[in-house]
Parts: structure tokens; C-alpha cells; sequence
């Protein structure tokens, strides 16, 4: 990968930290809210169902952890192993697009 | 790198902040299954739900709510060391986000018991 791909995923792994420094405050706050409420899935799915701005929320949270995600392995990846090279890239490509389907799948269902 | 090279709060932050993120990326893929149930119906959910109210799993959940916290603090932290000029506190930031994090968890206990 050229210097400037890798300054790319550098300013990718900032980019989504910010997003994901207020994401994870605001899920961490819900976290909270429902057990302190009690766990059920109707109470889960009244909270959820039909809310277009919690799903914009998830959707955009889930974005940003799976490139975060992929990119923090790759790094973690090529410090820690000798495993360098495209085939590690289109690895850590297809961790962030499982992640990112998986991610989308579960929040379109409980949200829309 | 010797080991006493390694033993100070900044080390153990990086430290932290790695094996979080490795635990929190592992555990992405089951919390998405988890969630994806409701998409079957509100039983299977419920089903789950009762599942999660062992002892065992209340604590599981505490870890990764630490484990998430201690990484969001870790990141501010490091954001904050590579973006802002403030180079004389980084063991009261190491305190701090460990501080919050155990904090955090410790709200999550109290409500989830």
C-alpha cells in the first residue's frame, strides 16, 4: 500500500474515533436507561420500532465502527505479525464488511 | 524494549487500549446475532433476554461495558495527544479514563442487578 493509502486509513481511524467518541456516549447513556428500566422485548421494540432517527443514528454508528474496526485490526495486524501485504488489506476489508452488514442487518430490523 | 521500559501508566493505557479494541471488535459480531433475533419476533428476544439475567452474563456485560468505556476514554486520550499541544498531563489522562471507564461500569452493575 502507497504512503498516502496509508495516511488515508490513518485519517479514517481519526475520522470515525470522533464519530464513535459521541456514538458510544450516547449508546453507553441507553445502555443505562434500558437495564435501569428492565430488559423486555416488548419494551426494547416500543423503544425502537418505527423511529427514523434512531435508525439514522445506528446506521451511521455501525458505519463507523466497521471501518474503525478494520482498520484498528489491519494496524494491530502489522505490528504485532508478519502478515503484510494486499492479502491482509482485502482481509481487513472483508472484517469491516461483515461487520457493516451484520452491523445494518440488526439495526434496520429493530429500527425500521 | 526492556520491561521497565514498559511499566509506566502510558504503556499500560496503549496496552488497554489495544486489547479493548480486540475484545470489543470480537464481541461486535455476537452482539449483532443477539440483536438480529428481534427481526424473528419478540419471543425469540425475550428468549435471549431471560438468558442474559444469569450472574455470570450480568458480569460478562459489566466487562464489555468497561472494556467499551475504557476504549472510548482511550481514544479521547489519544486524540487529544495528537491533536492538542498538552503534553504535561498524560498520566492524569491515563487516570482519568480509568477512572470514568470503572465508573461507567459500576452504573451499568448497579442498574442491571
Amino acid at each position: 500500500m502507497t504512503a498516502r493509502a496509508e495516511a488515508s486509513l490513518w485519517i479514517v481511524q481519526r475520522a470515525t474515533a470522533v464519530v464513535l467518541a459521541l456514538a458510544v456516549l450516547v449508546h453507553l447513556a441507553t445502555i443505562v436507561y434500558a437495564v435501569r428500566t428492565g430488559l423486555s422485548a416488548v419494551s426494547v421494540l416500543a423503544r425502537t420500532q418505527g423511529n427514523p432517527w434512531w435508525l439514522g443514528f445506528y446506521l451511521v454508528f455501525v458505519l463507523a465502527a466497521a471501518l474503525h474496526a478494520g482498520v484498528g485490526l489491519r494496524t494491530i495486524i502489522r505490528e504485532m505479525t508478519p502478515w503484510r501485504g494486499p492479502s491482509l488489506d482485502i482481509a481487513a476489508v472483508c472484517a469491516s464488511l461483515f461487520l457493516l452488514v451484520a452491523g445494518w442487518r440488526a439495526a434496520i430490523g429493530l429500527f425500521a | 524494549m526492556t520491561w521497565r521500559a514498559r511499566n509506566h501508566p502510558s504503556y499500560w493505557a496503549f496496552a488497554l487500549h489495544r486489547v479493548s479494541g480486540l475484545l470489543l471488535a470480537a464481541f461486535l459480531p455476537f452482539h449483532f446475532w443477539a440483536l438480529s433475533t428481534a427481526i424473528t419476533g419478540a419471543a425469540r428476544l425475550d428468549a435471549f433476554l431471560d438468558w442474559t439475567r444469569q450472574p455470570l452474563v450480568i458480569s460478562a456485560e459489566t466487562g464489555l461495558v468497561i472494556l467499551l468505556a475504557a476504549h472510548l476514554t482511550g481514544g479521547l486520550r489519544l486524540l487529544a495527544l495528537e491533536f492538542l499541544a498538552w503534553p504535561n498531563w498524560q498520566k492524569s489522562a491515563v487516570g482519568l479514563s480509568a477512572g470514568i471507564s470503572l465508573a461507567v461500569g459500576l452504573l451499568f452493575l448497579l442498574n442491571a442487578l
